[in-house]
């Protein structure tokens, strides 16, 4: 029973850090209409700056919000190329973030090597209801909780968030009611690194990160994404979790080997059934 | 108010629009009709700034606006209603007008975020005036409900009460009576006839030729990308000339 206990909560922990990359996809997505392919390159060179910031003699919390802030410039960066140009369609976005990922790669192995690198997280674990928990994992479930609560709030109670939803929802009508779509996609893509980045920096400590490792991420990340149809941040919270929990209870009862293709095979299955519902991934209308 | 000079624009070698020009005055209701192909609405998203144009200058409020995107001339007072029901999804009716004042809200991203209170002071007077542009159109019991659910009719006293909401100086209607029934078009110009008694300046595109008659103080024929009268409506009505481009040149 403590050992089902702990997977669910390790589970919790790992759902959680796949929302975090989840929430970054649905950010720019609801906003843009582009599928960002480069989110989990975002995490990446969080993870990357932080254990060579604490490598450098940085204190913890300074090197962490510094790599949470080049995410964010990353993030901005990838904006540019992606929907720099007005009038570029959201299909021709996606390709430039799939390169923007490749070219993050050379960038990657260039900088920090093609080996894994891991930083120090906090220390120690704590014992709930018989069941041991490392503290990592709690922070990293309370830090998407409260960044999922601050989403939700930001998009669904102030007149910016809906502002950034109206983008989405008709750009050619919110030109004309005053909204710069440009700036706001970039806004967008700007969150998202940022919280692409606060991903990497908490998953860091729990599994080395490389230059590759935005594969992994992003497949759980869009796995959940898909799931809230890439614009339900509560959802894809709801979706991140589950195929955490998935994840973990295989690794856990001995089919460790197997946790991409649970998420691989989750994300198709929910893909075809959104698909002969409604389009999942343009569903706003021409 | 709004001055277009010898604006063209051609699609493919073929002229949509060509040498148009014409102005509209403070309070004034301008008309604009022509019939199917006329060039009416390259005229509008030209006028927007959707398209740009290729020759030729659109002033507006004394400043030349051609070369700005359509955001900042939202923001300098031009607000618009689609014929299409151009109403943002998973929002409410009245989160929808809301976002109609965007345009000139004061607080930035940090203090929405925050929720600091210039912010909120923004938020409370936009949520004041939305319900007042809503009661104005005739929505208000429909505030809460989702936008995408209006029947059509009701989507574009939507997109008015959201122009409204930005405090328009100019406000474009393009097509704004088609696919409406006899009530709905009714009710639709007295809200115009009022607007106008408040002195709104406004410019009217129509495929509707009565509906333009009742309300424009005046009115410009465009025909195959080219005015060809421009004048009080029952000038217009008479013109040789727009008879022969609505009936044929037997007429």
């Amino acid at each position: 029973m403590s050992a089902f206990l702990t997977y669910l909560l390790n589970g919790l922990a790992v759902g959680s850090a796949i929302a975090l990359v989840a929430s970054g996809l649905v950010t720019i997505h609801r906003v843009t209409g582009v599928v960002n392919f480069a989110q989990g390159t975002f995490a990446v060179i969080a993870g990357l700056c932080t254990s060579s910031l604490l490598g450098l003699g940085f204190p913890h919390g300074l090197s962490e919000v510094a790599a949470v802030l080049a995410a964010a410039l990353a993030g901005l960066l990838t904006g540019l190329a992606a929907i720099g140009r007005p009038g570029t369609t959201p299909l021709s976005s996606l390709i430039v973030t799939l390169g923007v990922g490749v070219l993050a790669y050379a960038v990657e192995i260039v900088l920090w090597g093609d080996q894994p690198r891991s930083a120090p997280g906090l220390a120690g674990s704590v014992t709930l209801a018989g069941a041991r928990v490392q503290t990592q994992h709690l922070l990293v479930i309370g830090v998407a909780a409260a960044t999922f609560a601050l989403l939700a709030l930001f998009f669904g109670r102030t007149y910016l968030g809906k502002a950034l939803t109206a983008c989405a929802s008709d750009p050619y009508a919110a030109r004309v009611v005053g909204i710069d779509t440009r700036r706001m996609g970039l806004l967008a893509f700007a969150l998202g690194g940022l919280l692409g980045g606060v991903a990497g920096v908490l998953v860091t400590p729990l599994r080395p990160i490389s230059f590759d490792t935005d594969v992994t991420l992003i497949v759980n990340g869009f796995a959940a994404a898909v799931f809230g149809a890439l614009t339900r941040p509560v959802i894809t919270l709801a979706g991140a979790l589950l195929l955490g929990v998935a994840e973990t209870m295989a690794a856990g009862y001995g089919y460790g080997s197997h946790q991409l293709e649970v998420a691989l095979g989750l994300m198709l299955v929910v893909m075809i059934v959104q698909a002969s519902r409604r389009p999942a991934i343009s569903q706003e209308r021409a | 108010m709004l001055t277009v000079t010898e604006v063209s624009r051609s699609f493919g070698g073929v002229y949509a629009v060509r040498d148009v020009s014409l102005s509209v005055a403070d309070g004034e209701v301008c008309g604009v009709i022509g019939p199917n192909g006329a060039g009416k609405s390259t005229l509008f998203n030209l006028i927007t700034g959707h398209l740009p144009a290729e020759h030729g200058q659109i002033s507006f409020r004394g400043r030349r606006v051609d070369r700005l995107p359509p955001h900042r001339r939202a923001r300098l007072g031009m607000s618009i209603v689609f014929q299409a029901a151009r109403v943002f999804h998973g929002m409410t009716v009245k989160e929808n007008v809301m976002v109609g004042a965007h345009g000139r809200t004061r607080a930035g991203f940090v203090a929405a975020a925050l929720r600091l209170p210039r912010h909120r002071s923004d938020e409370k007077e936009i949520d004041t005036e939305a319900t007042a542009a809503l009661a104005r159109v005739g929505l208000a019991k429909w505030a809460d409900r989702p936008a995408d659910r209006l029947p059509i009719g009701q989507q574009r006293a939507l997109q008015l009460a959201r122009a409204l909401c930005a405090r328009p100086r100019l406000l474009l209607l393009d097509e704004p009576a088609s696919g409406l029934r006899g009530q709905e078009r009714e009710r639709l110009a007295t809200l115009v006839e009022e607007l106008r008694a408040d002195g709104l300046t406004i410019l009217l595109i129509e495929h509707d030729v009565a509906f333009v008659t009742r309300l424009a103080d005046r009115i410009v024929v465009l025909d195959l990308g080219r005015v060809i009268a421009d004048g009080p409506p029952a000038e217009v009505r008479t013109d040789p000339l727009v008879l022969a481009a609505y009936l044929g040149p037997s007429a």
